[in-house]
């Protein structure tokens, strides 16, 4: 393979590993609004919140899958209580209420959270060593081998939940239609909650795996900012959705960092994406796999 | 404001769309206008002035975001950038064609209305959540293009010094001129956004938010009024990025950050949505509050904490306690503050007999 090719191959591996992690988060993302219509702002600040519990967690000497337990359990307790004192109100109400009440569920997890679990940066070391993994001719740093492989292994689990599972089934009669799904008995309440569960397992793994690779402070909120990239160009309600978009998110933004950051002095990896999303708002605002039902004038 | 009816008897819309709803309101009006321009300048201490012009600037932005928000019912994530447009426009204008404020601000407020209709063209097309990401894309380009292009940032820490405005060779230069200053736009902004809603654009502002189909059967033609809202709503926001900068003597990418996006919500939130009375008290709420923490912690606090933690501590709070309130005005009383001032005047209209 001739230099030109290798380093576009790296390029294109890296981005895709980091894109599988971008999709882990979107996925917490995407469970909320295809079950519930609540567009959640503070995805990235749920993600840091995960990792402020996991490395307060170590910091008490716990072994790390004591550790990672605690913030599962943590972050269903909190998704949940989050969905009955602030979601619950506002149902009915128009979704603009709905988005400025999750920024200020962000402002305040990033303001409180630093203050109660610690405002220095710190380390989250998982147990997989420095060494570079090689994969063809380019090499990957473990951690994003383990964050892409964690993100596959959900994405298989809840396709497995929404086809097969019962409780998956009725989940996507909720996300489909409210009402009949009350009719059929289904209680629409209990799915609600149990979304908001679950994006809060996805944001728990991926506190986890982003605060290992970035390090843990309240900068690791601003990871969800890329979040609407993915979720945009996937199709907001598609399961399958956050993982393509978010392999074409990292690829692009590798790309565009390996190619473009000599010319213009760095920082096209924060820029391309939004670039992008702003391209498939205009041309096609469902996404590639959204479903096609949009709200227009 | 402060007068007492003895009962309400419009007979006409235009006596229900008149800014002086009663004779007497002239001389509230008045009185106001007393204390502010001869009273407060002559009592109050510099310090208190300064926040005073704080304030000044804040009513500006959020009256701009209030008309997007509150009576079009267009959603922006993205004010903070558009006042880093009129920011940086002024500042450049200023120092390399050296012109005078009475040029650069309108300038600068024109700049931010061009980028703010190009950041607000996709409204056309989505609304509610799909505007708000495409606005926080807004923001985040508009904030990376400012940090990355030397030409508009003037390179070192993307920050450009800016004289003070200076008028027929009166330089405002100290707090008590600069209040002056920025009472004047500050007062400008509030009766051209009171005249603005309840005029034809006004009404169909409020239409386009209220049924949008409606509005559009009845001849309002949707796509121009909601450019027209982005617009104005960033014109303002502009000009409130200039007022930052000549207050300042500065123009800099980390006063207008995703953050004051945020902040200049949460003003508009707790004072009212579609308000001008409101959007007064939130901007007033939301620029004392962190000054309020400050002096609270600074006495308090420094029994917990140690001074280099401090700040740290104040930031954290700050944003927590925006946050909170934004969720509490959002769930308790979603027409804000100004709701409970209305709530307080008609008690008091008919008072003392309340039945």
């Amino acid at each position: 393979m001739s230099e030109d090719l290798e380093f576009a191959f790296a390029l294109v591996l890296s981005g895709a590993s980091i894109g599988l992690m971008y999709s882990l988060i979107a996925l917490g993302f995407v469970l909320v609004y295809k079950a519930t219509d609540a567009i959640n702002f503070a995805q990235g600040e749920f993600v840091m919140l995960a990792g402020l519990i996991v490395v307060t967690a170590l910091g008490f000497e716990a072994p790390l899958i004591a550790a990672v337990v605690v913030v599962v359990l943590a972050m269903i307790g909190f998704s949940f209580g989050l969905e009955k004192v602030v979601l619950r109100p506002l149902l009915g109400r128009p979704v603009v209420a709905v988005i400025m009440a999750t920024i200020g569920v962000a402002a305040v997890l990033r303001g409180w959270g630093p203050l109660i679990f610690g405002i220095e940066t710190r380390n989250l070391p998982l147990p997989i060593g420095d060494e570079p993994i090689a994969i063809g001719p380019a090499s990957l740093p473990p951690i994003q081998v383990v964050g892409a492989a964690v993100a596959l292994l959900f994405f298989v689990v809840f396709n497995w939940f929404f086809k097969k599972s019962r409780m998956g089934v009725a989940m996507r009669a909720v996300a489909d239609n409210q009402q009949v799904a009350q009719a059929m008995g289904i209680n629409v309440e209990r799915y609600f909650a149990l979304a908001w569960a679950m994006a809060g397992i996805v944001s728990a793994l991926g506190g986890v795996v982003w605060g290992s690779m970035l390090g843990v402070d309240v900068q690791l909120a601003l990871v969800g900012l890329k979040v609407f990239p993915v979720v945009i160009l996937g199709g907001l309600d598609s399961i399958g959705g956050a993982l393509v978009g978010g392999l074409i998110i990292g690829i692009v933004e590798s790309l565009a960092a390996g190619y473009l950051d000599p010319y213009v002095g760095g920082g096209t990896k924060d820029f391309a994406p939004y670039v992008l999303m702003i391209l498939v708002l205009m041309v096609r605002p469902y996404g590639i796999f959204g479903r096609r039902q949009i709200e227009r004038v | 404001m402060f007068h007492r009816e003895s009962g309400v008897f419009k007979t006409s819309y235009g006596a229900d769309m008149a800014l002086y709803p009663l004779p007497i309101a002239k001389w509230t009006v008045v009185i106001l206008a007393l204390i502010f321009v001869v009273i407060v300048p002559l009592t109050v201490h510099e310090y208190y002035l300064s926040i005073l012009n704080l304030i000044f600037i804040a009513i500006v932005g959020a009256l701009g975001l209030n008309i997007l928000v509150g009576y079009t019912g267009q959603i922006s994530i993205g004010h903070g950038a558009f006042m880093s447009v009129g920011a940086y426009t002024a500042a450049n204008l200023a120092v390399k064609l050296g012109l005078p404020f009475w040029l650069t601000l309108p300038a600068g407020g024109l700049m931010a209305a061009l980028i703010g209709v190009i950041v607000g063209m996709p409204s056309l097309r989505i609304k509610g959540l799909y505007l708000a990401i495409a606005t926080l894309a807004g923001q985040l380009i508009i904030e990376w293009t400012i940090n990355h292009v030397p030409a508009i940032s003037g390179g070192a820490q993307a920050s450009i010094e800016v004289g003070r405005p200076n008028l027929f060779g009166f330089t405002f230069n100290t707090q008590g001129r600069l209040y002056f200053f920025l009472l004047f736009f500050a007062v400008v902004a509030i009766v051209a956004t009171l005249n603005l809603v309840r005029s034809r654009i006004g009404r169909a502002f409020v239409a386009v938010r209220d049924q949008d189909i409606a509005a559009e059967i009845i001849g309002i033609n949707i796509y121009r009024y909601k450019l027209l809202a982005f617009a104005i709503s960033s014109f303002y926001a502009g000009v409130c990025g200039v007022l930052y900068t000549y207050y300042f003597g500065i123009a800099n990418y980390e006063q207008f950050q995703l953050i004051v996006s945020i902040d200049y919500l949460a003003m508009i939130i707790i004072g009212g949505l579609g308000s001008v009375l409101g959007t007064i008290f939130g901007a007033i709420f939301v620029t004392l509050l962190p000054i309020v923490i400050r002096i609270f912690m600074e006495n308090v606090g420094s029994l917990f904490f140690t001074t280099a933690e401090m700040a740290n501590v104040i930031s954290g709070l700050r944003l927590g306690v925006f946050g909170g309130l934004i969720i509490f005005f959002l769930i308790v009383e979603p027409e804000g503050l100004n709701r409970l001032w209305r709530n307080i005047r008609s008690y008091f209209r008919v008072w003392p007999f309340s039945y």
